[in-house]
């Protein structure tokens, strides 16, 4: 069995952390029946503006609403100026990295990475070699799913640096929690995320070709409403004010790209797309490909339009090349790494692999290719006839897979039925890297393990999410005095009418 | 703004028109079904909605005879017929979410909640009273639906795109249903026969909700040919041609005007609109009513598609 987890609320104790005051007293004075009608609502609102996912292979359910926890996780804003440090650190060396394998290649030179890592990579894109981007940017947008297991340090589990979704709910969140608990807001005094789009438009803009006017075209490309996350898709194109195109909605002549508009053809220069490389150009990558522009890859090798995220940018978050990641840090930008890697055995070295063939039982092992909790054994929920089998597979493809320790991910707690309970987190901010400079909403997106003692937050394997807060650090209230004290005297003004 | 996208809102718009206009003609032939003097002549009331619809074929290859378990069937639940007021709202929410970046949320909300609403009615087993509950509900979303657009939407292109596709499936509706009654309309005779006759001609002015209205503009007792006025050449009368064209030519102007452009679709429209003020009803009625509709609605998708050429693809 794994420790006991460290609770962001009540830590390892009962003792309430400061970040939680707030939460605990609101949970303590309110009547469970309450919450209850306030969770009902939360999905009639969900449902209604048709806040949903698909689920594939699921043909039943086809739109399906990801289940909301009314309870917000909370960090401190001194917590969230540590991790967001990380995060900054951690994409910059990302994107050096991206620009490196793709240019010159020190860092396989230097012996850091073994060369066939790269190159050999699914992800690897050769067409990519000796592109010049904007401002040698390849992620633009970045989810780094973090955790962690006591009060101080936090874990990067997973880097997604291709198409990380789930900002809408980030978002969406916020706003139904603000609708449901206005009182609560006015309590807290909690850090704005509704800038997100903002901030997205001018960091996409920031990247536009040289060629480009002054006032970019901008679109974001989806591959069509029976997408999973179409929802979302919509979601920021209209919030960003911009055009919402398919594959079918864009051509490319003489290697400038435009879109079929009521008044002929229109010139695009960034398009924030929402399908995977494999898609993009049935003329350089799948040839089947219906959803995709032929002669866009052509029209983006010549400069004439930027693909946030670039091209080939899978090799970056894989899970083997993940164990990397410190290295990769140090090697660029020479400082030690501020966010933690959760320890990882490589399975394609003997040694490692020996290792984790005799601790199955207490490891998580994943496909270095997968994603979205699928193809992977957790030791300890797994039975003796799970383990042998996937210890077959382990010794058939070493090199597909890693190891990690089974990690006692934080809880925090949630509301489940019968009342509160904790359940575990991650936390999923989302880092935006322009050519002026890296930008991170104070937040992300904390999905939740709903389900008793599991460690899977995945929306496919029955995750939730909850509204993620940044507030003041409790104690700085002498920071901002002025401010509090007129806090407290609307406070108990409405107490004294009440 | 994307051909896609203007495309979608010019068929989101009709499918809404169609399922409201679909409603009207069951609840009209569910009420000529309830008069003493129901099937005592000619054609039943059931198989005339069906006619109005233009889809008599398909329909008697899946159900054979036309009465009230049919035709609310294939009218209004039938997965199979494009048409159906289930199809119709389905259709429609496919286009607004594919569009949904140009509708505001309020009118988003009206289509979502209304394919939701609509995986909860069947056909099976419904009573009279539950049918019209039902109608009652498509009339309202689809009210609430124009009511959202006319109070919350920007007015440009994306607007006049949706405007352009309620007034081209209105004035296609009203065509049709007219022409099912004017095909036995004998113009030596231009007053309304007895019992049946006369409910006939109150269900297609029913079926256009415009009943009140022609007692209100002729203070008269139906005739045929005021009917026809009415619902061709009257411009007060919202549901009427030429009222239709009035505002597809207006639309289709504001389009040309903000685009800088005049096109086929702009030329097209106007004609139709000259044609129909300078319609004189006795002539037309000399020249064959009938023909005369035909010819309407043949002209009426020739627009239709003109728009689509010049703007949609």
């Amino acid at each position: 069995m794994p420790p006991v987890a460290f609770d962001e609320m009540n830590g390892t104790g009962d003792a309430c952390r400061a970040a939680y005051g707030l939460i605990k007293s609101w949970l303590d004075a309110t009547d469970p029946e309450f919450l209850k009608r306030r969770q009902q609502e939360a999905e009639f609102l969900f449902r209604r503006i048709g806040i949903t996912f698909a689920v594939y292979g699921d043909a039943e359910a086809d739109e399906r609403i990801i289940p909301f926890d009314i309870v917000p996780r909370v960090l401190t804003n001194s917590e969230w100026g540590t991790l967001s440090k990380g995060l900054t650190q951690r994409v910059t060396a990302l994107n050096r990295f991206l620009a490196d394998i793709y240019g010159k290649g020190d860092i396989i030179r230097a012996g850091i990475i073994p060369e066939q890592l790269v190159y050999q990579n699914p992800s690897f894109r050769p067409e990519m070699l000796g592109v010049k981007l904007p401002a040698d940017v390849y992620v633009q947008i970045a989810g780094i799913d973090v955790i962690r297991t006591d009060d101080k340090d936090f874990y990067v589990l997973e880097d997604n640096a291709r198409t990380p979704s789930g900002v809408s709910y980030m978002l969406e969140n916020r706003d139904v929690m603000m609708r449901l608990f206005p009182d609560l807001f006015a309590e807290a005094r909690i850090q704005p995320v509704e800038n997100y789009p903002d901030e997205l438009l001018a960091t996409l803009r920031s990247l536009a070709p040289a060629s480009a006017p002054s006032e970019p075209t901008v679109v974001l490309m989806t591959p069509g409403p029976l997408n999973s996350a179409y929802y979302e898709h919509s979601f920021l194109a209209d919030k960003l004010g911009v055009d919402l195109v398919e594959g079918r909605d864009l051509f490319v002549r003489d290697n400038v790209v435009y879109m079929r508009t009521t008044e002929g053809p229109q010139r695009v220069d960034v398009i924030y797309r929402r399908i995977d490389d494999d898609f993009l150009d049935p003329l350089v990558f799948r040839p089947d490909s219906v959803i995709g522009v032929p002669g866009l890859i052509s029209a983006y090798r010549a400069g004439n339009v930027t693909l946030a995220n670039a091209v080939g940018t899978g090799v970056a978050d894989d899970k083997a090349m993940y164990t990397y990641m410190p290295d990769i840090v140090r090697f660029y930008l020479g400082e030690e790494p501020i966010l933690k890697n959760v320890p990882t055995w490589r399975c394609r070295e003997p040694d490692s692999l020996k290792y984790v063939l005799e601790h199955l039982p207490e490891l998580v092992v994943k496909e270095v290719q997968g994603s979205g909790g699928y193809g992977m054994l957790v030791g300890p929920k797994a039975d003796k006839a799970m383990i042998e089998t996937f210890a077959a597979k382990l010794r058939a493809d070493p090199d597909n897979f890693i190891a990690q320790p089974t990690l006692a991910l934080s809880t925090s707690p949630t509301f489940v039925g019968e009342g509160i309970a904790p359940r575990h987190v991650d936390l999923r901010p989302f880092v935006l890297t322009g050519s002026d400079r890296v930008r991170i909403v104070p937040g992300g997106l904390t999905r939740v393990a709903l389900k008793e003692g599991s460690l899977v937050v995945n929306s496919s394997q029955g995750g939730g999410t909850k509204d993620t807060w940044i507030i003041e650090d409790p104690d700085d209230d002498e920071d901002a005095a002025l401010g509090g004290g007129m806090v407290s005297q609307s406070q108990s003004q409405s107490q004294g009418g009440s | 703004m994307l051909s896609r996208h203007a495309d979608s809102l010019f068929w989101l718009a009709r499918y809404v028109e169609r399922a409201e206009n679909t409603a009207r003609l069951l609840e009209a032939a569910a009420r000529l079904s309830a008069m003493p003097v129901a099937h005592a002549e000619g054609a039943n009331e059931w198989e005339m909605a069906v006619a109005a619809t233009g889809t008599l074929d398909s329909f008697a290859a899946t159900y054979g005879e036309a009465n009230a378990r049919t035709v609310v069937d294939h009218l209004a639940f039938s997965s199979t017929n494009p048409s159906s007021i289930r199809s119709c709202l389905e259709t429609a929410r496919t286009n607004a979410r594919s569009v949904r970046t140009a509708l505001t949320m309020d009118m988003w909300e009206t289509i979502n909640l209304g394919w939701l609403e609509m995986r909860r009615f069947s056909a099976a087993k419904m009573n009279r009273q539950e049918l019209s509950d039902f109608l009652t509900w498509v009339k309202e979303t689809s009210l609430r639906f124009d009511g959202s657009a006319y109070r919350t939407m920007l007015r440009n292109d994306a607007y006049y795109f949706l405007r352009l596709g309620t007034y081209i499936e209105r004035a296609d509706f009203t065509a049709r249903i007219l022409n099912v009654k004017a095909n036995v309309l004998d113009p030596d005779r231009p007053t309304v026969g007895g019992g049946f006759d006369y409910y006939q001609w109150s269900w297609i002015l029913r079926s256009v909700s415009a009943l009140t209205s022609y007692h209100w503009v002729y203070r008269e007792n139906l005739k045929p040919h005021l009917v026809a006025d009415l619902l061709i050449l009257k411009e007060e009368m919202p549901r009427s041609l030429v009222s239709c064209y009035d505002n597809i030519t207006r639309f289709l102007d504001s389009l040309a005007r903000d685009y800088g452009r005049q096109g086929p679709s702009q030329r097209r429209a106007r004609s139709t609109l000259g044609r129909l003020q300078g319609c004189d009803l006795d002539e037309l009625f000399k020249a064959g009513l009938t023909d005369f509709l035909a010819d309407f609605v043949w002209d009426n998708g020739r627009l239709g598609a003109a728009i689509a050429e010049q703007y949609l693809e």
